[in-house]
């Protein structure tokens, strides 16, 4: 099968024999993914069994279960968990709602069409602290254009982020706003592999611009829909920037996400272990995510074939 | 093979009109921050919010050369230094994340071993996780081997950030192909170099560019890591937005959404230039030609 191995000798030969050769190829990859990934991981694995603070020099103790005992039963977390899926849900359905509506509208060809996608495309290629800060800026209550259009509609003064309810809603806004474009890309690819003979069927059946929709367009963007849902759902779940940037958690802890608090755990309270134990509860959610996503990728594959 | 038509049907300069509004609605937030660089320190918190105003170069002055907060002299700033920064380390990282994934992806793809999937999973588990999960280790890791502050230490890390997205996308390149041209080709003495080099990656080289816009936006903006772990050296831009943050005298929004909208034209820019590679890439290529 192979020429190259047979103009070597040695070890170089043993190294390229063509058994080897899949192996060989995958090693560069793995090798940095475990330096800078998997090695770490198992690091902080082995720190949440211990009682470690970053910031003292003392020998850390073993403590067993004790960490993940103590994040398990701890009422906060289970607020924030609840206050991150409240602001997953409605931001992944506002970037499904938003993503499908400008999909729709860029599935037609039309003249102009590559510059105005770059209009939508383009919140996908800010800052996260850019967005964060701008989007302070505009719901500022003085200076905000968003407060200043609705000051013309009511008397009283606007504060966006002053309740519990405005702050999630202006988290949520910026970030479907940031990653709508993103669902759009999705749902595209799924309306363009549509193939078109099944749309002159359908004319000539004289089928309703709604059932053709649900009988020819929807099948095609089904798992897509599916692989938008689950993929947004996994990057919202680990949502910091954008929060730490606009409501620093506030008021109260409203909006304080569990990557927040997290942040919090580790870099304010120091208790370094504690944070790795909830990391590693927070990593779990995220591989059956994970799984499920994977699920609808290969449900994808075997349709499309 | 019959290529399908891309687009469900076809419109005119109206239709243009009318998605031209809706995009610049949408654009509006991008719109204003580009408005607010060009506005002074009064325009840009002007109350009402003013649409109409005489336009300056200043805040793109500062950027490269302000009064420093020590001195209070004005100085040039290290900003020249933060873009080639950000544009050597996300480029270098996106790439070698490319050619490392590739090489793994063309052996998950022809080569399959026991446990193939498993390894798969592995690798997209590695980028599902939240960052913060790892970000002490690899934070006492970066001061101990002294990669802290360095080039190769961000760069590295970024490639592994990349490495999982560009195995799994290229795999599913590879997998569109047929191999028993390969094979035909193996037959008639085609060396596996050549096999690989003339004849898979020519047939994939839309894929690989959609990786590659892909990695870049992801990696462009990341400020987590790059915060901890960039020297005064080695900085990147979005850190160096973040610095300009602080101070007494509050946000200097001109100066921010000057440096926003520098930062922005690269990107945008190679994502316009790469488009209809990117509607194939973020669907894990699933989508067929």
């Amino acid at each position: 099968m192979s020429i190259v191995a047979a103009e070597n000798t040695g070890f170089w030969a043993w190294l390229m024999a063509p058994k080897r050769r899949g192996a060989l190829l995958v090693t560069p990859a793995i090798a940095i993914l475990f330096v800078m990934n998997i090695f770490p991981l198992l690091w902080s694995f082995g720190l949440s069994f211990f009682n470690f603070r970053a910031n003292r020099l003392n020998v850390p103790t073993f403590q067993g279960l004790e960490n993940y005992q103590r994040v398990l039963v701890d009422e906060k977390v289970w607020e924030r968990f609840q206050t991150t899926a409240l602001i997953v849900g409605s931001s992944v359905m506002l970037q499904l709602i938003f993503g499908f509506l400008l999909a729709l509208m860029f599935a037609k060809s039309f003249p102009l069409r590559r510059i105005v996608l770059m209009l939508v495309l383009t919140p996908m290629m800010l800052s996260f602290v850019s967005v964060g800060v701008f989007f302070k800026l505009f719901y500022e209550p003085t200076f905000g254009i968003v407060s200043h259009v609705l000051n013309e509609f009511s008397s009283e003064p606007f504060v966006m982020l002053g309740s519990p309810g405005g702050a999630i809603a202006g988290i949520v806004i910026a970030d479907a706003w940031m990653w709508s474009p993103f669902v759009m890309l999705l749902v595209l690819a799924g309306l363009v592999s549509v193939p078109k003979y099944l749309y002159e069927a359908a004319e000539i059946d004289r089928a309703s611009p709604w059932r053709r929709f649900w009988t020819i367009t929807f099948p095609y963007i089904k798992s897509l829909l599916l692989l938008a849902i689950l993929f947004r759902t996994i990057e919202t779940f680990k949502l910091f920037d954008i929060v730490y940037i606009i409501t620093e958690g506030g008021p109260g802890s409203s909006t304080e996400t569990i990557a927040v608090y997290l942040y919090r755990i580790a870099f304010q309270f120091f208790r370094t272990s504690q944070s790795s134990a909830l990391a590693y509860i927070v990593l779990f959610v995220v591989i059956v995510l994970t799984n499920l996503y994977l699920y609808a990728v290969n449900r994808r594959e075997s349709e499309v074939g | 093979m019959a290529r399908r038509n891309r687009e469900i049907g076809k419109a005119g300069w109206g239709y243009t009109a009318l998605t031209g509004i809706v995009g610049l609605v949408y654009f509006f937030p991008v719109l204003w921050i580009i408005l607010t660089a060009f506005k002074t320190r009064t325009d840009a918190l002007a109350v009402p919010p003013k649409f109409i105003f005489t336009p300056t170069f200043d805040n793109f002055i500062s950027v490269f050369y302000r009064a420093s907060i020590t001195t209070g002299s004005d100085q040039a700033t290290n900003m020249g230094l933060y873009f080639f920064n950000s544009i050597f380390i996300a480029g270098t990282a996106v790439i070698l994340a490319l050619i490392v994934g590739t090489l793994a992806a063309y052996a998950f793809s022809r080569y399959p071993l026991r446990g193939n999937d498993t390894y798969l999973f592995i690798i997209l588990t590695t980028r599902m996780m939240p960052p913060i999960v790892v970000i002490i280790p690899i934070f006492l890791m970066f001061r101990l081997s002294g990669l802290s502050g360095t080039y190769w230490g961000i760069i590295l890390l970024y490639t592994a950030f990349n490495i999982p997205f560009s195995v799994w996308l290229v795999k599913s390149f590879f997998d569109e192909l047929n191999p028993e041209i390969e094979d035909a080709a193996r037959m008639d003495g085609a060396t596996e170099r050549r096999v690989f080099f003339g004849m898979c990656i020519p047939q994939i080289l839309a894929g690989l560019a959609a990786t590659f816009v892909f990695g870049l936006i992801l990696t462009w903006n990341e400020f987590l890591f790059a915060l901890l772990l960039t020297g005064v050296e080695t900085r990147t831009v979005p850190v160096a937005m973040a610095r300009t943050l602080g101070g007494e005298v509050g946000v200097d929004y001109g100066l921010l959404a000057a440096i926003v909208t520098l930062f922005l034209i690269p990107i945008f820019f190679v994502t316009f230039l790469l488009q209809n590679q990117l509607l194939r890439g973020v669907t894990f290529g699933t989508v067929k030609k």
